[in-house]
């Protein structure tokens, strides 16, 4: 400590404290504040480039976000006018169906209706044709029975016999 | 483009292999090689003492080196201007190293031990009990050697950076030559030291005091590596100058927070607040005082270890003792050239983490 | 009997040698175990380091 003591040299104290105070103020001026600020400018610089790049960025993935909406809302609306049609398309063809059914049961029954009339109308030819055929041989059989007094005589006794009977 | 390139590349060997050899020339004195007795080589050993004593202390002229047995010395004198019955200048050269007594307007100087005695005519210096002098030692504000190459380092500095500052302009924000390694070194001691320490907020204004003295140190510091000889940042007063800056820099900028903490430290019993006070106020000063101690002793430190090992070749004087120290003296300049940058860091550092703490908020 | 600086000197490079040594072996620790954090934990080694350094000059000079 002693020994410290005895080296310091106030002269150069001096000296030096004037050096360094004057070096300070003067690198202050032409040299730091220049430096500090270009270095700061050119940080800001690059920062603000960094942060438009950014949003250009976001931007750019906004828009293909906006384009990826529009494409799925036309594939939505494809998709919902391809289901209608095929839904109209079915209930077209069940309908088609429904009405020829309908109409060939309408026919059907009217040829049903009219094979029945017409049978109708057969029979009753039919039974008139055969009542007129049965008393024309009714009448042939009668005249041909009849036709001897023995034959005539017979029939009145068998017949009496039968009411006999009764 | 490419010729001064090379005078570059020349340059820079030249001051590295300096950087060994030429303290070596420096030490050498002795160049018989007779075999030494017993008495020569306590002789040598003593005047290599002496010799590296003398290196580390500032003096009245610049040598480069001297021829002992010449009694010749190489290099120029410089002014001392002294405060005696009014200012007196006069050129170093009169003293003759110390060997001769300066008549200057009928006073008489004498220099013992790098500083400047007042004697009698015959040039007597009178020594107490202790063996120091007791003569009057005048007011000296003399150049000195130290002071010359401060003045060569701040213009080296100012140039340097003036180059840096006016290459933005020039050169759309992008620095040239010299400046594109000094520009991450000014960056570094933005963003590593001051911002971390100081605070996003408050690191601006200390700035230039930061900057300033990382590279005065540091470029002071391995000047001190050159053969040139100069042991600025080892010489007490002009660490003591650099810590008593950072020291009014840290009293004067300091906020309410910082004042409450030394005197009347918040968050503790009252009765520890009444001890912790001088405690605090003590490390008030012990933290630049720490700053000035440490800077000068490791630059002191650096400079003995490496000088006695360069020396030791001319004690050994042999093939493999010689060899030897001169391996560890390489390895050696190259921790030291790592010392002074790191010094200059940790001065650096710590200033910051003072005015830090003299800006810190309250939480 | 007085003891003499040198032994003080040397009691204090042991001391501080010791300090300074045990910061760095555990700052070497903590990069390893957290590599990421290698710049911060060399700054504080190197503040914690540096104040023991200069206490250790400052006892060196007193003795």
């Amino acid at each position: 400590m002693e020994k410290l003591l005895e080296q310091f040299s106030f002269g150069l104290f001096f000296w030096q404290i004037l050096i360094f105070v004057a070096l300070v103020l003067l690198l202050r001026k032409f040299a730091w504040r220049p430096i500090l600020n270009a270095v700061n400018d050119r940080e800001e610089g690059i920062k603000d480039a960094l942060d438009s790049a950014e949003k250009a960025k976001l931007e750019m993935a906004n828009l293909k976000a906006d384009n990826e909406k529009l494409l799925q809302e036309a594939r939505n609306e494809r998709d919902s006018m391809m289901k209608e049609a095929r839904e109209i398309k079915t209930k077209m063809i069940a309908d088609a169906k429904e009405e020829a059914q309908t109409e060939a049961n309408k026919m059907i029954t009217q040829a049903q209706t009219a094979i029945e009339s017409e049978k109708k109308a057969a029979m009753t030819e039919l039974k008139s044709h055969v009542a007129e055929l049965s008393v024309q041989i009714a009448e042939k059989v009668v005249k041909q029975e009849l036709s001897t007094d023995k034959k005539q005589l017979e029939l009145v006794d068998t017949m009496l016999a039968d009411a006999k009977l009764n | 483009m490419q010729k001064p390139f090379i005078a570059k590349i020349l340059f820079l060997i030249v001051i590295l292999s300096g950087v060994t050899t030429a303290y070596a020339q420096e030490v050498e004195k002795n160049p018989q090689t007779h075999e030494l007795t017993e008495q020569e080589d306590s002789e040598k050993k003593s005047k290599i003492q002496e010799y590296i004593n003398h290196h580390l202390l500032d003096s009245y002229d610049f040598t480069f080196f001297s021829d002992e047995e010449a009694g010749k010395h190489y290099g120029f004198p410089l002014p001392v201007i002294i405060f005696d019955d009014g200012l007196k200048v006069f050129s170093s050269s009169k003293f003759h190293h110390g060997e001769t007594v300066a008549e200057v307007d009928g006073n008489h100087y004498k220099l013992y031990h790098s500083k400047i005695y007042k004697t009698n005519a015959a040039g007597d210096i009178n020594y107490d009990e202790e063996g120091h002098a007791t003569n009057d030692k005048p007011l000296d504000f003399s150049i000195t050697k130290n002071v010359v190459t401060m003045v060569l380092v701040s213009i080296l500095m100012f140039f340097l950076f003036r180059a840096l500052a006016t290459s933005y302009k020039k050169n759309k924000s992008i620095p040239k030559g010299v400046g594109r390694f000094l520009e991450p070194l000014v960056l570094f001691v933005r963003d590593e030291i001051a911002i971390p320490n100081i605070g996003e907020n408050k690191y601006k204004k200390y700035m230039s005091f930061l900057l300033t003295i990382f590279f005065f140190i540091w470029f002071l510091n391995l000047l001190g590596m050159t053969p040139l000889g100069v042991n600025v940042t080892g010489n007490i007063a002009v660490t003591f100058g650099l810590a008593l800056i950072t020291f009014l820099i840290t009293t004067f900028t300091a906020n309410k927070n910082y004042w409450a903490h030394i005197f009347w430290m918040p968050g503790v019993p009252k009765l520890m607040r009444i001890v912790l006070a001088p405690i605090e106020l003590l490390g008030m000063f012990i933290k630049p005082f720490s700053l000035m101690i440490r800077l000068y002793a490791n630059m002191t430190a650096g400079h003995v270890v490496l000088m006695s090992i360069i020396a030791l070749m001319f004690i050994f004087k042999n093939w493999l003792g010689s060899s030897l120290s001169f391996g560890l003296a390489f390895g050696l300049a190259i921790l030291e050239l790592l010392v002074a940058a790191l010094q200059a860091y940790i001065f650096t550092m710590l200033s910051a983490l003072y005015f830090g703490m003299a800006n810190e908020e309250s939480h | 009997m007085e003891i003499p600086t040198i032994v003080g000197a040397g009691l204090i490079v042991i001391g501080a040698g010791l300090g300074i040594g045990r910061i760095g072996g555990q700052a070497m620790e903590a990069i390893a175990r957290q590599p990421e954090a290698s710049g911060k934990i060399q700054t504080a080694m190197l503040i914690a380091a540096a104040l023991i350094e200069g206490i250790g000059f400052a006892a060196l000079f007193a003795a």
